[in-house]
């Protein structure tokens, strides 16, 4: 048997076409007749659609139009609940709202054309931030312009208030942020004489794509195909407005009875798709004379923009990880998405976490300060333990050791002596500080989502002798097909090149449920696992699993087996591991099959001339059960990590009445080869039961770490509280100013002395 | 649309054909000779997913029009080894330099450039030389291992 596969750090299973070009993304391919199609967007953000029309220019019959009156389904991108249209009806409500749909197979045309449709709006009063939303003064969804809603409460929180040394409060917040996948979203569709409609692309989730065609066209399931093609990066970003697209290339393509690609351009992808959700959290915790936590009240908002969408379980991934890995015995979180007149707001990597995550890790800091004691210190005296219940009363069952893990990364961050180092060198303009953050990611679907998924995934035996993996798991440069197929191949004991995977299309795997939330290497993975055995059962049903066979042996037994009982397949569904239990009605229980925990420590130089800030190292320890494989998995720590970077310091979306004003690679900035320090990846391996090979999940816990590690760092460098991101140079320079004062007694803390 | 007649080497061949003159020639590449493994990212200069090397420069062909490149000599990310053997492939390959993709081929011939000019970059090198090039999954510390690593390795074949 081929021992190990698992662990190594077997090559990227599609690298070939990637480093020589001959890798086919959507742009990269032509059918014959094919059209290109455009999208006709709103200019402003609410408003009663009055009329359309046409201004002379170009020849109009030559095109294929499309409005809402074409859809021969239900007009509704079909996600959580189904208030977006699919087009714009009577109202919009958000600029770059799709409207009406051009189709022509000369792109010049199709720019001319695009320019030449004329909407008439009746406008009304847009709602365009979080608190105007609050207020309530004009209602733009619903009764309340409140999407969801989430309360934990564990303990009584009032009732600790009183009797607390020491109340401290905070108000954090952060950003919109754009994805920035290299590869610009893109679609192409086919509709054949017999209506079905297929359509290939970039996307992250084909069995999504599928029920909005559904939906959309009213077909039975088998009527629509959807096919992944190479996808050139996706963070979330390709999670749900992929729909949309496949969506608008489909209506052309019915329309017109021809292939129709639509590709976005830099500019639309920016302008027009979805961003990380805006976030507000403020904290009121209570403390002991000797540094434990009593209570934590949380109140957590983020905004959805103008259509429910994701938000609802971005909202409740967030409200989950508020309260960090914190042992408190009176946590309450109240959490709200409300809805703006902005693009909708949408899955981002980390999902809500991000976003709660910086806001307690940022107040940890601060209470530390507070009440004198060393963030280290504060943290180990609170941290949960295995046996400990979170805030939703979750039971820490796996080993845990976080104030291990910390002092791991603090040491070899070498952040004790630095800290001295800075301090006693704090005359010069150049400022440097460290700071750090401990955290949680959980892994899988948030509460009792996997068990509604039930996941499928199949393996079959190839007519060569090799085994092949059937799910719907993307690729989208995270690893998908290199990690299942090590698993495969570790389970099955042969060599990883005798394992293939089959590319996501909906007519020939099962639905293994969407690729998100850390999900791919520990619940479908596992799946695999299961296949695999019973793979294994099946191919020696009549005489004893011998105890070892060449991988060889093993191709020859499965092309004898084939030959004799025809094609070999097995399947395995999810199924929730025992002693999990989530309850969706009172938001309490056991809301992730297991949690990925890290300490993420940054060390920063802060310009007090310029405003600058540069991270010169950065450390990231992990314990994300057992990896698979560890080039892989750096890459995935290490793009997060940057990512995160981008976020805390650089990336910052300009609203002009709802519409990003900066959605050009020139003016919204991310991070390039000259911002990163030298990053430090470290795993603390302990193999998780339920995980295959014992994996957790991976992919996103790096992005909630680096935001408040680097703005710990900046506080502790300047002695400023910086509680927003991204943190600019003009943030700095005028904080600075206005405050050559300590930070930790700015006017946002508040001290109480019961 | 006016056309004019544009002759150009190619990967070391020589080709001509009729094309409007401010056609991109990133398009060029793409739809004229179906090399489509130089991508598009942002189409203004700013991402490098459309490097190419032109007559020794590293340009961005989305911002090149197709007469500047007549008569000029230029360098793709298919002229390299179309099984991936190149030196700065092979250690693309091997280090995680290449995640989703997209960027790889810009990046390869942005590396190409260098390592054959620079042989032995220091780390500082290899990030200002990459510097015009996004990858949003690395960040960026493999594709600078994998520079380094086909730095120290093998001979940087000149094509
Ligand atoms: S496509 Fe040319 S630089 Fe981005
Ligand atoms: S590998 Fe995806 S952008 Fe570089």
């Amino acid at each position: 048997m081929e021992p190990h596969v698992v662990g190594l750090p077997v090559r990227r299973k599609e690298v070939v076409g990637k480093i020589t070009g001959a890798a086919k993304y959507i742009d990269d391919v032509q059918l014959p007749g094919m059209l290109h199609g455009v999208t006709i967007r709103s200019t402003i953000p609410r408003g009663k659609l009055l009329n359309i029309s046409f201004l002379p220019g170009v020849p109009w019959d030559e095109f294929t139009i499309v409005t809402a009156a074409d859809i021969p389904g239900s007009n509704v991108v079909s996600q959580i609940h189904d208030d977006q249209p699919m087009l714009a009806r009577d109202m919009v409500n958000h600029p770059h709202e799709p409207v009406l749909l051009l189709a022509h197979e000369n792109k010049d045309q199709l720019r001319c054309a695009r320019e030449l449709v004329h909407i008439e709006y009746e406008p009304l009063p847009a709602v365009l931030d979080m608190d105007e939303a609050l207020e309530q003064r004009t209602i733009i969804w619903g009764q309340d312009n409140v999407f969801k809603q989430y309360l934990i409460n564990k303990g009584d929180v009032d009732s600790v208030w009183a009797e607390a040394a020491r109340i401290i409060e905070g108000e954090y917040s952060t950003e919109a942020q754009e994805h920035v996948y290299i590869e610009p979203n893109g679609m192409l569709a086919t509709v054949s004489p017999s209506e079905c409609v297929t359509v290939s692309g970039s996307l992250q989730c084909p069995y999504y794509v599928h029920k909005a065609l559904t939906t959309l066209f009213n077909l039975p399931s088998h009527k629509v195909r959807v096919i992944q093609t190479e996808t050139g990066g996706a963070f979330g970003g390709k999670e749900e407005y992929p729909s949309i697209i496949a969506g608008h290339a489909a209506l052309l393509a019915w329309k017109s009875g021809r292939p129709v690609k639509i590709v976005y351009d830099r500019e639309e992808d920016m302008v027009a798709t979805t961003k990380r959700h805006p976030s507000r959290t403020r904290h009121r915790t209570a403390v002991s004379e000797d540094g434990r936590l009593l209570a934590m009240d949380i109140e957590f908002t983020i905004d959805g923009g103008a259509y429910s969408t994701l938000s609802p379980v971005v909202l409740s991934r967030g409200t989950i990880h508020a309260a960090g890995p914190y042992r408190c015995p009176n946590v309450r979180v109240r959490s709200t998405a409300v809805a703006t007149n902005a693009p909708p707001h949408g899955a981002f990597r980390g999902f809500g976490a991000p976003q709660s995550l910086f806001a307690v890790e940022r107040h940890m800091d601060r209470i530390a300060y507070t009440i004198g004691l060393t963030p280290d210190e504060f943290r180990r005296r609170n941290f949960l333990r295995s046996g400990d219940a979170t805030a939703t009363g979750q039971i820490i069952t796996q080993p845990l050791d976080l104030p291990g893990l910390q002092e791991r990364a603090l040491r070899s961050a070498g952040y004790y002596k630095k800290l001295e180092t800075f301090r006693a060198n704090s005359a010069s303009a150049l400022k440097r500080g460290m700071g750090f953050a401990t955290f949680m990611h959980g892994a899988g679907f948030t509460g009792s989502g996997e068990r509604h998924l039930a996941s499928v995934v199949e393996l079959e035996g190839t007519a060569g002798g090799n085994v092949r993996i059937l799910c719907s798991m993307t690729e989208m440069g995270q690893g998908t097909n290199t990690i299942l197929t090590q698993i495969a191949a570790e389970a099955l004991g042969i060599a990883y090149e005798q394992v293939e995977i089959c590319p996501p299309d909906t007519a020939l795997v099962p639905n293994s449920g969407p690729t998100v939330a850390s999900r791919t290497s520990m619940i479908v993975g596992k799946l695999i696992e299961q296949a695999a055995g019973e793979f294994k059962k099946r191919l020696w049903s009549d005489d004893e699993l011998p105890a070892d066979y060449s991988p060889g042996q093993f191709s020859a037994k499965l092309r004898d087996y084939q030959s004799v009982c025809g094609p070999l397949r097995t399947r395995a569904q999810y199924h929730e591991p025992a002693g999990i239990h989530w309850d969706d009605e009172h938001y309490r229980g056991d809301a992730y099959g297991a949690f990925s925990w890290a300490t993420y420590v940054a060390e920063v130089t802060v310009d007090t001339i310029t405003g600058e800030v540069q991270v010169d190292e950065f450390t990231a320890l992990q314990e994300v059960g057992r990896v698979i494989n560890p080039v892989l998995a750096a890459g995935q720590i290490e793009g997060g990590i940057v990512q995160g970077l981008g976020f805390a310091l650089l990336e910052k979306v300009t609203w002009n009445q709802g519409s990003m004003a900066n959605n050009q690679l020139t003016n919204y900035i991310i991070p390039t080869a000259m911002d990163v320090p030298p990053i430090k990846v470290l795993f603390e391996e302990i193999p998780y039961e339920y995980g295959a090979s014992g994996a957790k999940g991976i992919g996103e816990l790096p992005m909630d770490g680096p935001a408040p590690a680097i703005l710990n760092a900046v506080v502790n460098a300047l002695g400023i509280a910086f509680d927003h991101v991204p943190l600019t140079p003009e943030d700095i320079l005028s904080k600075l100013s206005q405050n050559g004062k300590h930070a930790h007694d700015a006017p946002e803390v508040v001290e109480t002395i019961a | 649309m006016k056309t004019s007649r544009l002759s150009l080497t190619i990967n070391g061949a020589r080709r001509t054909i009729e094309t409007p003159p401010m056609k991109r020639l990133l398009d060029v590449l793409r739809e004229d000779f179906q090399l489509t493994g130089t991508k598009e990212g942002c189409g203004e200069g700013e991402c490098g997913a459309c490097s190419v090397i032109l007559d020794g420069v590293l340009v961005n062909s989305c911002l090149v029009p197709a007469l500047h490149a007549a008569g000029a000599n230029v360098r793709t990310i298919e002229g390299l080894s179309p099984g991936g053997s190149h030196p700065v492939q092979a250690a693309f390959a091997r280090c995680g330099g290449a995640q989703c993709g997209i960027c790889t081929p810009g990046m390869i011939m942005a590396s190409v450039h260098l390592l054959e000019r620079n042989p032995h970059p220091s780390r500082l090198e290899i990030q200002e030389a990459l510097a015009g090039n996004l990858c949003r999954c690395t960040g960026y510390q493999k594709i600078i291992d994998a520079v380094q690593a086909a730095s120290e390795g093998d001979e940087i074949a000149d094509l």
